[in-house]
């Protein structure tokens, strides 16, 4: 691991101010926010994240789940995974979030892993990690050695002819399928960015992962008021049964009246360069009756731009067969 | 919980082999166990309830710190990337990777470690039940899964053994002890 500075600071703007002097919030960063550490220090210890300072924002008033006057939850940047899915208004109103968050890693991670660490969590791409290897994204115009590599566990929807790496975050997709907003502080104020928006397709560019700009810090996500009578549901499929990261997941938010789904938020895991929002499959969805034949229609509009990489072709009827059977179990169950 | 005295620091053999290849030492948990490290920062970690007063460089992970700095090698390091669980502790009563975990940051905080549990006139249950029950082979992973175990008890857990080995999925054990593992766990459940 290289030598850093470790800064503590007592406020958000002091924060702010010491991150703000870095040249970029993205891969290369000289500045890093830690929180639980645990996407951090593992690429530290990699060399593939070599930061000059190291601000802690574990002491900051970061850590609160609270009401939102509109009805809607705020959740604090450093609230750790396993509070934010053991809570019980996420567990009654947001019941999506708290399956996703506890179908990944593993208790202790869920420990220390924090909202803001998951929204900025890293690819596991095996190219990425290995300073070894070539990696468009971690050493922009080395190229991307996944896409004639091993490539199995990686993205079908997103992907570029420069990075085709899998986003790994289950929290993610849940806050997708949610509509969550994402709130930062930075050296120009404060501004609300649609979960939407967050992200970034790889393009050219898989460097830049996220719109963060150097000394953007996230305080807090937000969370609309629930949706009355819908129902929610976080089906993962991995390679084993537990503490594995996806090949294929839905989030599904659904609301079905007389047997016609009326609104639907459907996002995916483990098949996209970033939380992956299906606006296809809602709007095959909606206004139909909700049955087998429409959710396999909604399925196949999920899937229909995703490109099959030389190992992971599998993927796309796997995740077509998740989002089919998570529909069947959300409007059945 | 075990005091300086047993963890075998006074023996010359453990001191020497605690020695760098320039041949200070550095560590041993002595008074002054770091003061020739070039940057190191002061910190203070409450280790299984007892206050301990050290200098440790700021790469320093609590994985680190507790076996080299502290000298308390219980917990082992298996994978050093929060894959394996062999270095859970206990940061504030929450298990956690002490791999993935600089020892700065936990600076004021309360660590317990395996020999925080109990002593081996006096087992925790749980270290109790994995005799009882044969929750090992070769014993390198179980002072993580015993940590773990522990701290199970006091989360949200269903009644049943997949629900035990869901939650302890963040252990592994090469040597496959799994279904004594969870028997250890559940026997401790049940008696609660």
């Amino acid at each position: 691991m290289h030598t850093f500075e470790f800064i503590r600071p007592t406020d958000s703007a002091a924060a702010v101010a010491i991150a703000a002097q870095a040249k970029t919030a993205q891969q290369g960063a000289d500045s890093r926010f830690v929180a639980g550490g645990t996407t951090l220090l593992d690429l530290m210890k990699l060399n593939v994240e070599t930061p000059a300072r190291v601000i802690d924002i574990n002491r900051l008033p970061l850590d609160k789940i609270d009401a939102t006057p509109d009805g809607g939850l705020k959740i604090g940047a450093t609230v750790r995974n396993s509070d934010l899915a053991h809570h019980p208004t996420v567990q009654r109103d947001y019941a999506v979030l708290s399956q996703a968050i506890l179908a990944g890693a593993s208790a202790q991670l869920r420990n220390m892993a924090t909202t803001a660490g998951n929204l900025l969590q890293r690819t596991r791409c095996m190219y990425f990690r290995d300073t070894a290897m070539p990696c468009n994204k971690r050493e922009p115009g080395t190229g991307c050695p996944a896409i004639t590599g091993s490539n199995r566990m990686l993205a079908v929807l997103g992907t570029s002819e420069h990075c085709i790496a899998t986003n790994p975050s289950d929290m993610c997709v849940a806050m997708a399928a949610l509509e969550a907003t994402i709130h930062v502080q930075g050296p120009e104020g404060t501004r609300a960015i649609p979960i939407g928006d967050f992200h970034l397709l790889p393009g050219s560019t898989p460097d830049r992962e996220t719109v963060l700009e150097p000394g953007d810090l996230i305080t807090h996500v937000t969370l609309p008021p629930p949706i009355e009578g819908s129902r929610q549901l976080y089906l993962k499929l991995r390679d084993r049964a537990s503490y594995e990261f996806a090949l294929a997941s839905a989030a599904i938010v659904i609301t079905v009246a007389g047997g016609k789904v009326t609104r639907a938020r459907v996002a995916l895991g483990g098949v996209g360069t970033k939380p992956w929002r299906s606006l296809e499959a809602e709007a095959a969805l909606v206004e139909k009756d909700a049955n087998e034949d429409n959710f396999r229609k909604a399925a196949e509009a999920a899937m229909r731009d995703a490109k099959p990489q030389s190992e992971n072709g599998f993927k796309i009827e796997l995740a077509r067969r998740c989002l089919a059977h998570a529909l069947h179990i959300a409007t059945t169950g | 919980m075990r005091d300086d005295s047993q963890s075998g620091l006074s023996n010359p053999a453990q001191q020497s082999f605690l020695r760098t290849p320039e041949g200070t030492v550095a560590s041993a948990g002595l008074a002054n166990a770091g003061t020739n490290i070039e940057g190191a920062v002061a910190i203070t970690l409450r280790i299984n309830g007892k206050d301990r007063q050290l200098r440790v460089d700021p790469r320093t992970t609590l994985l680190d710190c507790i076996r080299e700095t502290v000298a308390l090698t219980g917990t082992k390091k298996g994978c050093d990337h929060g894959q394996c669980g062999a270095c859970t502790v206990h940061v504030n009563g929450k298990r956690v990777n002490s791999c993935l975990s600089l020892a700065l940051m936990h600076d004021g905080e309360e660590i317990t470690t395996i020999e925080g549990l109990g002593t081996p006139d006096a087992l925790h249950p749980m270290q109790a039940a994995f005799v009882a029950c044969d929750g090992y082979q070769c014993g390198y992973c179980t002072s993580g899964q015993i940590m773990s175990a522990v701290a199970l008890l006091e989360e949200p857990c269903g009644p049943d053994d997949a629900a035990v080995k869901e939650l302890m999925s963040g252990n592994i054990c090469r040597c496959g002890a799994y279904a004594n593992i969870v028997a250890a766990i559940q026997q401790v459940r049940q008696n609660n």
